[in-house]
């Protein structure tokens, strides 16, 4: 019986040693080191953008779509946030990317949390940031569309 | 692994763990029991006490040993607030205590008492002035931490324990972070009542201390047996005594030594941070600090980040931000310097102890160096 729980101290011991893997798992882990589809897209090479701030820890986050024939071709994140924040904005940039528009825009935080096995229960706001940065981009980009079609039926009009 | 977080708790020294492990093998009697193995342990006990008391300049009649830093807080502000509820309910303290008085004051709140919270400046400095302006005629107890365990800086005791006394009123300290750290005796500060924590001394956890000046009005707050001079029933965790009281007089002895070099490897690693990296910021910089503590700002970047990335390469140190622990407020320290919600968010506090090298220094640095860039590269702002 002692033994056993000797055991266990001393395999609690090893686990620490490795990092915290007992807070954010593995795949959370990579997505903060090396986070997918960050940087920046000019004014007029983004088709969307969206600067979103979670106002209850602080946490802002920008995101610029690219989109041909309602396909998002490129995506780019940046974000001042926690490792939470930036792990579940890498996800959602990478759930998005070559996906349809009608389908980005029904990505979820749970589908972002399911695709990174699993984010502590205090941090799952912080999935919210990315999945709102998204859906905004993707309204900014179906209102500039709407804009230019309604612009382009207008000189349509024209004699 | 490199250990940058002796504000939290400290590891402990072997001298300590040879004299618990004397007292856990030989002096398994009850203190309050008859017997010879049972005087033995009283002995020890009381041994255990002069010793903690010769550490701050007390009497051994006038500490009482506790479960640590959390219950001589409660301890003070419940037994005073309790004793002398027929002469006034009005309490001081400040906005950058330790939960452990912020959230007792706030329960005595829900009891009727009134708590005056009192500011600080951007330097996270009390003004005595203020303490002095705040007292009506119901105050019954002013507490002022001596040092703050966020950002280090060293509160004007003297010159409130000066106020206190010629108001007449119980002064307590919550000296947990400065006991072991900078010079401290109960006569200089004029203090009633004083916590102290085994842990952040090299001593073990779930031990400490509340000095109780002879005369202060004060009510017990465990009850049971008279252990403790009636003051704190339940049987006296000797193991921990023994330690706590071995790491105090440690901490008393090597103080000048251990001050000596964690300020100069703080210094060190203070002055490199500002060389190396851009848009850095101190907190708390300008006001007399505790030796081993710094609290300093990384802007554009959150502090979990750069901890988690510290922590992947086996540095520990600790933030005040909001996200770290899960709660979604920016340190109130911070906040209640008047500090922009975004710096506190990027802020990180390192706290050196007697072991840390410059060595470890110089792997912070070079570890801080990748970081910090490489997260600015991602942020937003």
């Amino acid at each position: 019986m002692m033994k056993d729980w000797k055991d266990m101290y001393v395999q609690s011991d090893a686990d620490m040693a490795e990092g915290p893997q007992l807070f954010y798992n593995a795949i959370v882990l990579k997505h903060f080191v090396d986070p997918k589809n960050v940087g920046e897209m000019d004014a007029d090479e983004a088709d969307g953008y969206a600067l979103v701030g979670d106002p209850v820890c602080g946490d802002q986050m920008k995101l610029w779509i690219k989109v041909e024939n309602d396909i998002i071709t490129d995506i780019k994140f940046k974000s001042f946030g926690c490792p939470g924040a930036i792990a579940t904005s890498s996800m959602a940039t990478e759930l998005a990317r070559g996906k349809s528009i009608q389908d980005a825009a029904e990505i979820t935080d749970d589908d972002v949390i399911e695709a990174l096995g699993g984010i502590p229960e205090q941090k799952k706001h912080c999935s919210l940031l990315g999945i709102n940065a998204l859906q905004n981009a993707i309204h900014d980009y179906l209102l500039k569309k709407m804009e230019f079609e309604a612009q382009t039926d207008d000189e349509d009009d024209l004699p | 692994m490199i250990y940058l977080d002796h504000n939290a708790t400290t590891p402990v020294a072997n001298e300590v763990i040879e004299a618990m492990n004397i007292a856990l093998r030989k002096h398994f009697g009850n203190p309050s029991s008859f017997y010879n193995i049972a005087r033995q342990a009283r002995s020890i006990l009381e041994i255990s006490r002069r010793r903690v008391a010769e550490s701050i300049g007390a009497e051994p009649e006038e500490l009482i040993f506790t479960s640590g830093g959390s219950e001589s807080d409660n301890m003070a502000l419940r037994g005073v607030a309790g004793a002398l509820k027929q002469k006034g309910r009005h309490i001081i303290t400040t906005s950058i205590e330790h939960h452990a008085i912020l959230k007792t004051c706030k329960d005595l709140e829900k009891d009727g008492y009134k708590v005056s919270y009192l500011p600080v400046d951007s330097n996270c400095r009390v003004d005595p002035m203020q303490v002095e302006k705040s007292i009506t005629s119901g105050t019954i107890l002013i507490s002022v931490m001596c040092a703050n365990n966020e950002t280090g800086v060293i509160q004007p005791l003297e010159q409130i324990g000066t106020i206190a006394r010629n108001h007449g009123i119980v002064f307590h300290t919550d000296a947990v972070q400065a006991i072991g750290k900078i010079p401290f005796d109960v006569n200089d500060l004029r203090v009633d009542l004083v916590s102290i924590s085994g842990h952040k001394i090299y001593g073990p956890k779930g031990v400490g201390a509340l000095y109780i000046r002879r005369g202060t009005p004060i009510c017990p707050t465990i009850t049971g047996g008279s252990q403790e001079n009636g003051m704190r029933a339940g049987t006296e965790n000797i193991p921990a005594i023994v330690g706590f009281a071995e790491a105090a007089s440690l901490a008393a002895s090597t103080l000048d030594e251990h001050a000596r070099k964690t300020a100069e490897l703080r210094d060190f690693l203070e002055a490199e941070i500002f060389k190396r990296l851009d848009a850095v910021s101190l907190n708390g910089g300008a006001a007399e600090r505790l030796p081993n503590t710094t609290n300093i700002c990384f802007e554009g970047i959150d502090g979990e980040s750069i901890l988690l990335y510290l922590d992947l390469m086996g540095i520990c140190a600790s933030s005040g931000s909001a996200c770290s622990t899960g709660s979604a407020e920016p340190s109130h320290v911070l906040m209640a310097m008047d500090i922009d919600p975004r710096t506190a968010q990027g802020s990180i506090r390192f706290s050196l102890g007697k072991d840390n090298t410059k060595q470890e220094m110089g792997a912070t640095l070079d570890a801080l160096a990748k970081i910090v860039p490489k997260l600015r590269a991602i942020s937003s702002l």
